[in-house]
């Protein structure tokens, strides 16, 4: 008879199986964390220090998630994935976001079946060279050894440039990022590709950063921003808005700091933002809860500012190292390209 | 409701009028059991198949190979079949397959000739010989595949000057970290003379060889097979091309800005692959014809050298026949090894088969069916080897009457 109560027990697994389709914020909350997909290392982005500590622009992003979500921003766990592995990360439900400076392209939005719900770097591909070859412009470059990552954006990007270009090059690419600095530094190739925020993060690892020079030409667009699995569109909605608060608190000069001063503040767009409650002349209060329509509570908004900061204190205290200026990445009004949906 | 309280169940062996008691009965068990296996089995692949349709359907994907057509996009560093950014998909598997199928083909033939001799190395009574073969054996067997893979190509790489102060053969062999560049020649008109020679000399050859045979039974006089074999077959392409007029054109590489033009190029990715694997399975090789002619008894040696047989004659016209037969088995285990093997490529940036298909998953995101076709080709391959590697045992098996 034991077979038997086996056989009943595998159809209730079966049944089981079958009905774990819960949503990823109940997953989420559930775990009490976020599995957060990010890099393997990219001083800037995503990067550990000594203890596994991880910080980056990237990083901030889980941990806004993980504040609005859970109230509680330290509630992450990273996952390092290398640029092949982390599509497939996120389709198997490995990860429950991937904020690994990662391109928004139409293919990835449609055929991979993911959705990038902004973009929280505007990037560009740019090409870095050692000093000593002489080489002042990409054009320069033809008949030249590149090296980068199989599975990017870049790889594809290189083709297009040099074909475009009627220049003939070689490819090297690799699976691991660390292989790629190391066959450039040991003269492989003539050339290492990949985003120009990247190019200046990585040529300070090398012994002599000054020894390489990163090229003038910028030769696409690459908008980095963090994804989601297709098929949940509240998740989608919560790391969309999550960012979304993040721009728009720096845009009404809200941060970490006078945040609590800030909800005294009269301003109806900070009132919304914060959930502060309205009263009306006769006393009676109006609720400002735009958390509900994500499934979070009232402070979805103010836990991300209050633990994170700002997109502006993101920005400052993780590419200050780098030297890189907000450029493209200033907000819309400064004559950026960050901009946010009002609230409301 | 509980089984075990099922009235139906406890009763059905009373029920039948010859006693037959159902739940003891060894037969019905295992009928049941396996039955209920088989179900089992069917139930998980159906499964299997119905989770994975309803999560593609989920993420609003389907299955299909139509995006095999599309354009790849992206350029790979060695390849024996034209390819481009412009080929699709398909090209670049395929492209993938070729460079798998050329690094593991010269990687059995140099890793077996290789192992032979290191085997034979380690039982000479020779110490140092057979202490080096031991040294280099226990070294390479006990250090993991991935690892020297990682050495060999920092070693090919470290040393080598770059492009511009590449190591010069008469101006026409280049050896510098970018590779090692030949003159790559095309052949002109007449030059199937050679093949043609050539075949002419292996049917020459064979022909030879069995009329030397006959000889030797009639006459017991000994003819020199091997070297008259070896030169005929070298020197017949040579003199059909010297014949047709020498119709080749070569294209010599030279250095032009960053790289070398013309000629043809043996990446360095390529040379650490081969090396790694060659070196590696060498050592197993080496273990295995130990074994093979070990498992040789000595009475064997002894009776040949009673014959008047030297030491080379012996080995390679009574040991090694015989060895061979130990030997073929764990050897067809080690080329299967070698060819999945192969596949470590991705690691040093050798596009192989499985190179090409993470690149293509990644860019065209459709993972179940670029890893399917992945897996049927290394199921071919591997089922391809076994069956020459069987056909081969069944050939020198001994012949019983």
């Amino acid at each position: 008879m034991k077979f038997l109560k086996l056989l009943a027990l595998a159809s209730v697994f079966g049944l089981s199986a079958v009905a774990a389709t819960a949503s990823t914020l109940d997953d989420v909350k559930a775990k009490g964390s976020i599995n957060c997909g990010v890099s393997e290392g990219l001083i800037g982005f995503s990067n550990p220090d000594a203890s596994n500590k991880w910080s980056g622009l990237d990083v901030d992003i889980c941990r806004a998630v993980a504040a609005a979500v859970l109230g509680d921003a330290t509630k992450v766990k990273y996952v390092p994935l290398n640029a092949k592995e982390r599509f497939t990360a996120l389709q198997s439900g490995t990860i429950d976001m991937l904020s690994r400076n990662s391109t928004w392209t139409m293919s990835r939005d449609t055929t991979l079946g993911l959705l990038f719900a902004g973009t929280t770097y505007y990037d560009g591909q740019g090409f870095l060279v050692p000093k000593k070859l002489n080489v002042k412009s990409a054009m320069e470059l033809g008949g030249a050894s590149v090296c980068t990552q199989t599975g990017t954006t870049t790889e594809l990007n290189l083709a297009d440039f040099f074909k475009a270009n009627k220049m003939e090059y070689k490819v090297v690419a690799f699976e691991k990022n660390e292989e790629v600095l190391k066959a450039y530094q040991e003269g492989r190739c003539d050339v290492f590709t990949t985003d120009q925020s990247g190019l200046y993060a990585e040529r300070l690892k090398f012994a002599v950063p000054e020894d390489h020079v990163v090229l003038p030409e910028i030769i696409s667009k690459e908008p980095l921003g963090p994804v989601v699995r297709q098929g949940d569109d509240q998740w989608f909605s919560i790391v969309k808005w999550t960012y979304y608060a993040l721009i728009t608190a720096e845009e009404l000069g809200v941060n970490s700091k006078n945040i609590d001063e800030m909800k005294t503040s009269t301003n109806p767009e900070i009132q919304r933002l914060l959930s502060v409650k309205t009263k009306a002349d006769d006393g009676t209060e109006a609720d400002n809860d735009f958390g509900k329509g994500l499934g979070l509570g009232p402070d979805w908004a103010y836990n991300p500012i209050k633990q994170v900061g700002n997109y502006a204190e993101i920005f400052d205290r993780n590419l200050a190292q780098l030297k890189i200026a907000r450029g493209k990445n200033a907000l819309w009004k400064d004559g950026g390209l960050q901009y946010a949906p009002p609230i409301r | 409701m509980t089984i075990s309280s099922d009235p139906g169940i406890q009763k059905a062996p009373a029920a039948t009028a010859d006693g037959f008691d159902f739940v003891y009965s060894p037969r019905f068990r295992a009928l049941v059991s396996q039955t209920v296996v088989v179900l089992l089995l069917l139930w998980g692949l159906y499964e299997m198949v119905a989770n994975t349709q309803a999560n593609l359907a989920k993420l609003n994907k389907n299955f299909g190979f139509d995006f095999l057509t599309n354009a790849a996009g992206f350029d790979l560093s060695t390849t024996l079949i034209p390819f481009s950014s412009n080929s699709s998909y398909a090209t670049a598997l395929i492209a993938g397959f070729w460079n798998t199928v050329l690094v593991s083909v010269l990687g059995m033939i140099v890793s077996t000739v290789m192992g032979v001799f290191i085997g034979i190395m380690r039982l000479s009574k020779n110490q140092v010989v057979s202490g080096f073969a031991t040294l280099f054996i226990e070294l390479v067997r006990n250090i993991p595949l991935l690892l020297q893979l990682f050495v060999w190509y920092a070693l090919v790489l470290k040393p080598l000057p770059s492009a511009k102060l590449a190591i010069n053969f008469q101006d026409s062999i280049f050896i510098s970290n970018r590779g090692v560049v030949m003159p790559h020649p095309t052949f002109g008109e007449g030059a199937w003379l050679a093949p043609l020679f050539l075949v002419a000399a292996i049917f020459g050859t064979w022909f030879y060889a069995r009329w030397a045979r006959q000889q030797q039974f009639e006459t017991g006089r000994q003819l020199p097979v091997w070297s008259v074999n070896s030169a005929a077959l070298v020197l017949a392409p040579i003199v059909g091309f010297a014949v047709a007029g020498w119709p080749v054109t070569w294209s010599y590489p030279a250095l032009a800005g960053f790289n070398f033009k013309g000629g043809m190029t043996i990446v360095p990715e390529m040379a650490a692959l081969l090396l790694g694997l060659s070196i590696f399975y060498a050592a197993s090789t080496a273990e295995i014809v130990r074994s093979g002619i070990m498992a040789v008894s000595q009475g064997q040696t002894e009776a040949s050298m009673a014959l008047g047989l030297t030491r080379a004659q012996a080995l390679r016209q009574v040991i090694l026949p015989q060895a061979m037969r130990v030997m073929i088995p764990p050897m067809a285990s080690q080329l299967l090894s070698l060819t999945k093997d192969s596949s470590l490529a991705i690691a040093i940036g050798f596009p192989d088969l499985m190179y090409a298909s993470g690149t293509v998953n990644n860019q065209s995101g459709k993972a179940i069916e670029v890893f399917t076709l992945a897996l049927l080709v290394y199921l071919g391959l591997s089922l391809l080897t076994a069956a020459f590697m069987n056909w081969f045992n069944a050939r020198l098996k001994l012949v019983e009457r």
